[in-house]
């Protein structure tokens, strides 16, 4: 099962990355994917059997725009920042809480963070407490920041990878 | 059809331009290394983006930029983060007007 989805995702990269149906490159892939896949296989995949549920996939489309969205406004904001000639930043670390619990989520929820309006993710700890440095702090409250920063991704990220 | 294509190839390429050049800008006129991170981070990751999706609109559907952009999104926060976690660990300062560093006062 871990095998066979590691073996799904790095064939359809070689496939992606070739973009040919030569057959001798066909078969190159299909053997690498095959030893990738029996070597490393425990390494990448920790539970199989989330990869093969359409529910999460389904989830993860629907991630995707809404991730855009906040991408963009995120470099509108930072354009804005930059741009305006007294600087308008006020800086800090704030402490969030998270009660994603898979690391693969965690990982998740950091980068969304790092990509998403004025915020970068600093450090994580093991209880799920993520320090966040935000470009202009608007409260230091665990509570409230976690409000403002996490809870547009948690929900979403909880059904992708929980 | 293929027009419209090409344009709007083009548009994305040069829009991904503006980003990256606005990253550039923070990286110079923001005081401190988080802050800059954050503007480079930022616009440089969706400038890449937005320049590999051109080209995959200019170079007739080469879904290797698709692919390239999933990589791009993956590993560059990732690595904001390392740089960030690292510039904290060696002891640089935060920027003298900052509010607040709840990581500093914790880790003592």
């Amino acid at each position: 099962m871990k095998r066979l989805a590691l073996f799904i995702v790095s064939f359809l990269c070689w496939m992606v990355l070739t973009w040919t149906l030569y057959l001798p490159s066909v078969l190159i892939g299909l053997g690498l994917a095959i030893l990738v896949s029996f070597w490393f296989a425990d390494l990448f995949i920790q539970e199989p059997r989330k990869f093969f549920q359409i529910k999460r996939l389904a989830f993860f489309l629907y991630y995707i725009p809404i991730f855009t969205y906040y991408c963009i406004m995120a470099n509108l904001d930072v354009a804005y920042r930059v741009l305006h000639p007294r600087l308008p930043i006020k800086p800090g670390i704030v402490k969030v809480k998270t009660s994603l619990k898979t690391p693969t989520g965690r990982v998740a929820l950091a980068n969304s963070i790092t990509l998403t309006p004025g915020t970068l993710s600093v450090e994580i700890t093991e209880e799920g407490y993520l320090y966040v440095h935000w470009i202009m702090v608007r409260t230091t409250d665990i509570k409230e920041a976690t409000e403002r920063i996490v809870r547009k991704f948690e929900p979403i990220l909880k059904e992708i990878f929980e | 059809m293929s027009e419209i294509v090409v344009i709007l190839g083009n548009v994305f390429i040069v829009v991904g331009l503006l980003f990256d050049l606005l990253g550039c800008i923070g990286l110079v006129r923001l005081p401190d290394v988080y802050n800059r991170l954050q503007a480079s981070t930022k616009c440089v990751t969706l400038g890449t983006c937005f320049i590999l999706f051109g080209s995959f609109l200019l170079m007739g559907f080469l879904w290797k930029a698709i692919l390239a952009i999933a990589f791009v999104v993956m590993t560059s926060p990732t690595g904001a983060h390392a740089i960030a976690h690292a510039a904290h660990h060696s002891g640089i300062k935060l920027w003298k007007k900052s509010v607040v560093d709840r990581y500093e006062e914790d880790k003592k």
